[in-house]
């Protein structure tokens, strides 16, 4: 692709720019689908196409490992997503729409911190005061991972039901006290079924984040506790095989998924305001 | 003056704020700020001889970030191979804040130039990989470098070259795979401050006889530059701290600051000093954040 | 007679802020509304009006004063249990609920009876016309029947004063002419008590029973529209409302001597010392040069309106004053500029005001 003098002029057009964004979207997107490609590869090569099956799949769920990684993975990353965006609501509630002070900064520091923080110092953290709880009580179970995602998911839950309760409009829930509803009543009535879309969205974003998280999981998991990234991370480290393209292919059609969701759900909130 | 009312009904307030921030805040302190207190504790404490620490004080750890003993005559001398690991974080990190800049810069621009509905439509483009797992983008990576992989392969096969060339495993895989895995993160702030940026601004640099790299340099990047700087360090904050993609791209010997830490945990059975280079690695987060915040705030007050 | 009052505030005060940053936005108002009453509060941006509606509506508390409701204190309570309703500038419509359900909404908040809701909204949704539109949601609606809607929201629960904030100025010319006749309409058929905010001065003299004109959190005078029009009390309610001619004077006796060094008469009993008069433009009228008891103009320039022209006049020491002449069938009034006329001020049309 190259730019040509000729064509008509545009202030905003910059030669060389389209040519260099056309090229790292290829790039962006040529890994992935070649992950995704070679899943479907009859061989066992990700390389050499021998070509078109479907075999690897039912086979990465044959594997019992894989099974319990996937169950696993999914129910931590329900429960955090459940925990995250439940505390990051009413956190949203408590931080937004009111005069600046500097408890609020404190809150949006805290809240934020696992974004800044990088994840090997807080997994080697999490790493030594588990450790001390494990062998205080004894307890070995979900619990400690499901605690440390639901953490870390925090601020992704809270981005987006902050952002929707910033630009609603308050006159709606003045406008309800107005009509004799309670504090409650014009929460519930009002608040709460306008931030639904901003709730999934934030659900969303922590299910995913959850999904995707390797060295918390690896550092605070139990023995035999692998959820499917660590697994994966495993398998890398000795043979490669199409088995984990197999699983990629399918993390990345549910994030794909999701993603979309949460497009359209934050579309609509533009809309009622136009 | 205000009444007592009024006085009455701002701490009602305030406390009902604290209450509603209360559970994140537990579990935030719980599982992600508090043990950060640990880890400080653990490296003024010297090692345990398998693992984890014992009670005591000791700044060996803190000393043995940049010094190790010799075994035989106990004097202290660099150590090498710890400063090797420092600069190969710093550097590599460095080489993908600029190169993601480099090429995020344009792609941001051509995206916010678009007619809105592409717009919309590049924009989940970019953002599908940025929300793609991690360890599967860079295993990608892997697919296509290593020497068994796509590009080895291929260059194979058309008889360009006859032995695979070693990518993997090298300071360069693990650039790319960190400039792959990180270019989101600079593509999007790019993009949210040149969307915003007033495009007549453009046609008043031409108007006053600016050529199209003048208006470049003199007016879009000077007004871009807050989305610059908040891609930058939104690059250079988690390639400082990488981990997943130097363990996979650069095996064990291209490690960074994260797989150290890591190994201090592991086979190297020094917990103190992965502590000691944890408080390291969160301290120079914290001062990239701090020049940041600066630099974010100066440029508030000069608009 | 406090039985006939329906809002009565004693010396409403609000401040916002504290210590010296603290911004007066009422001033100890005072002032009684009576039930089944059109009053308005008119007044420039910044006034107090909007400050005064919201502390009577309860989303605000006073810093000191009271506000009474049928001669109960209602100075602290919350406004989900003050029989009071608003009508806001943005309609304020929940936009995740439909139409009916929008207007339902207080009626399920106070726990009426499912048939009672039923036949309210039949009922409110009759009364604003918009009987088809009721499983709509408010972004499907035009501005006008978003307004009618939150007007039917309001008076669902019959308060016992409905407060309008500008609900009108979203509006386009034409709708608000049709909505302030519709307003007008409403408020007889209920009989309820309107308290109307604005800052548009033909809205509040057309549609009003009373008028109170606020400035500066203060109110400057409290009257029905022909009183403030005919009769301001100072030079701000006159500019305010309507155009108007100033000419500063002295009082002579019965008469004025203008800084011309003519002579006018007036109503001068009260008054002494500096004067300022205020003559409406359509009471000035031309007459040939010299006509006795007229004094002498020039004419600056004239321009034409449609139905009148506005006549630009400047007298012997270079004052200037409009007067608002019916255009003649030919549209020409037949005065050019540079000439020389007379001027009269209808009888009893100026009013002195004191410096």
């Amino acid at each position: 692709m190259t730019i040509v003098s000729d064509r008509a002029f545009s202030v905003s057009r910059l030669p060389g720019f389209a040519t260099i964004a056309v090229t790292v979207l290829v790039m962006l997107y040529l890994p992935i689908v070649l992950l995704v490609l070679f899943a479907f590869n009859a061989g066992p090569s990700p390389a050499i196409w021998e070509g078109f099956s479907l075999h690897w799949f039912p086979r990465a769920w044959a594997n019992e490992q894989v099974k319990e990684a996937t169950i696993r993975s999914l129910v931590i990353a329900t429960s955090a997503a459940i925990i995250s965006t439940s505390v990051a609501v009413l956190a949203a509630l408590g931080t937004t729409r009111r005069r600046k002070s500097p408890g609020q900064t404190f809150v949006y520091l805290m809240i934020n911190q696992p974004l800044m923080v990088p994840e090997i110092v807080t997994a080697v953290a999490l790493l030594i005061l588990f450790g001390f709880i494990k062998v205080a009580t004894g307890y070995q179970g979900l619990g400690y991972l499901i605690l440390a995602h639901s953490a870390f998911c925090i601020p992704f839950a809270y981005l987006p039901i902050r952002a929707r309760l910033e630009g609603m409009d308050i006159t709606l829930e003045i406008a309800a006290a107005d009509l004799y509803a309670t504090p409650w009543q014009a929460f519930r009535h009002v608040t709460l079924p306008m931030l639904m879309p901003a709730v999934a969205a934030g659900f969303m974003l922590a299910f995913i984040t959850s999904l995707d998280d390797v060295i918390i999981s690896l550092f605070v998991k139990s023995a035999g506790q692998d959820t499917l990234p660590t697994y994966m991370l495993g398998q890398i480290r000795r043979n490669m095989t199409v088995e984990v393209n197999a699983i990629s292919t399918l993390l990345i059609g549910l994030t794909v998924i999701l993603l979309t969701a949460f497009f359209l759900l934050t579309r609509e909130r533009n809309r009622p305001q136009k | 003056m205000s009444s007592a009312a009024e006085i009455a009904a701002e701490r009602k307030e305030r406390r009902r704020s604290w209450l509603l921030s209360a559970p994140a805040l537990f579990v935030l302190l719980f599982a992600a700020s508090g043990p950060l207190l640990i880890i400080l504790v653990y490296s003024f404490l010297p090692p345990g001889k398998y693992g984890n620490v014992e009670w005591g004080f000791s700044l060996d750890a803190w000393v043995g970030i940049l010094y190790s003993r010799d075994i035989f005559d106990g004097t202290y001398k660099l150590a090498d191979a710890h400063l090797t690991i420092f600069w190969r974080s710093l550097k590599l990190s460095l080489y993908t804040t600029l190169f993601t800049f480099l090429v995020g810069f344009p792609t941001a621009w051509f995206i916010a130039t678009r007619s809105a509905q592409m717009r919309a439509v590049l924009l989940f483009l970019i953002t599908i990989p940025f929300w793609t797992n991690l360890l599967v983008r860079t295993f990608a990576i892997n697919q296509l470098i290593r020497n068994e992989g796509v590009v080895n392969t291929f260059l194979i096969w058309t008889g360009v070259i006859d032995t695979p060339i070693q990518i993997v495993y090298t300071d360069f895989a693990v650039f790319l795979g960190m400039t792959y895995v990180y270019l989101p993160l600079m593509v999007l702030p790019l993009y949210a401050t040149i969307d915003r940026f007033d495009m007549r601004l453009l046609e008043a640099g031409c108007d006053l006889y600016a050529s199209r790299w003048q208006v470049l340099r003199h007016v879009i990047v000077p007004v871009v530059k807050p989305g610059i700087i908040a891609g930058s360090i939104l690059v250079f904050i988690p390639s400082l701290g990488a981990y997943v993609t130097p363990r996979i791209l650069g095996g064990g010997r291209n490690m960074m600051i994260g797989n150290f830490i890591d190994l201090q945990f592991g086979a190297g059975r020094n917990w103190p000093l992965g502590a000691a280079l944890s408080v390291t690695l969160l301290l120079a987060v914290a001062v990239a954040l701090f020049v940041y915040v600066r630099y974010a705030t100066r440029d508030d007050n000069r608009v | 007679m406090s039985s006939a009052i329906a809002i009565e505030t004693r010396r409403a005060l609000k401040e916002y802020g504290t210590g010296s940053h603290a911004v007066r936005a009422l001033d100890g108002v005072c002032v009684r509304i009576d039930k089944g009453e059109f009053f308005t509060l008119l007044g420039p941006s910044g006034c107090g009006k909007t400050t005064l509606l919201r502390l009577i509506a309860g989303f605000e508390t006073p810093t000191s004063g009271q506000i009474l409701l049928h001669g109960k204190n209602i100075t602290t309570v919350p406004p989900n249990l003050r029989p009071v309703n608003t009508v806001f500038q943005s309609y304020a419509l929940f936009p995740h609920l439909t139409v009916a359900d929008n207007i339902a909404f207080s009626l399920r908040m106070l726990g009426r009876s499912r048939s009672d809701v039923l036949q309210t909204v039949e009922r409110m949704l009759s009364l604003v016309r918009l009987e088809s539109f009721a499983s709509r949601k408010p972004q499907q609606l035009s501005g006008g029947q978003q307004q009618r809607v939150a007007l039917a929201r309001a008076l669902a629960p019959e308060p016992k004063v409905l407060l309008l904030d500008e609900p009108l100025s979203a509006l386009d010319l034409k709708l608000r002419k049709e909505m302030q006749r519709e307003l007008k309409r409403l408020q007889t058929e209920t009989g309820i008590t309107f308290i109307f905010v604005t800052h548009d001065q033909e809205e509040a003299l057309t549609m009003s029973d009373r008028i109170a004109v606020m400035r500066s959190g203060k109110i400057l005078q409290v009257g029905a529209p022909r009183e403030i029009y005919n009769h301001p009390v100072d030079r701000f309610v006159a500019d305010f409302i309507g155009e108007t001619n100033f000419l500063s004077g002295r009082v002579e006796g019965d008469k004025i001597r203008l800084s011309s060094g003519e002579l006018v008469a007036a109503e001068t009993e009260g008054h002494s010392g500096s004067v300022t008069l205020a003559v409406r433009p359509e009471q000035v009228g031309i007459c040939p040069a010299g006509t006795s008891d007229s004094l002498t103009a020039e004419i600056v320039d004239t321009v034409y309106f449609g139905t009148d022209t506005h006549c630009h006049l400047s007298l012997a020491d270079e004052t200037e004053l409009v007067a608002r002449l019916q255009s003649p069938p030919s549209g020409n009034i037949g005065l050019s500029r540079g000439e020389k006329v007379g001027i009269k001020f209808n009888p009893g049309a100026v009013q002195v005001l004191n410096e």
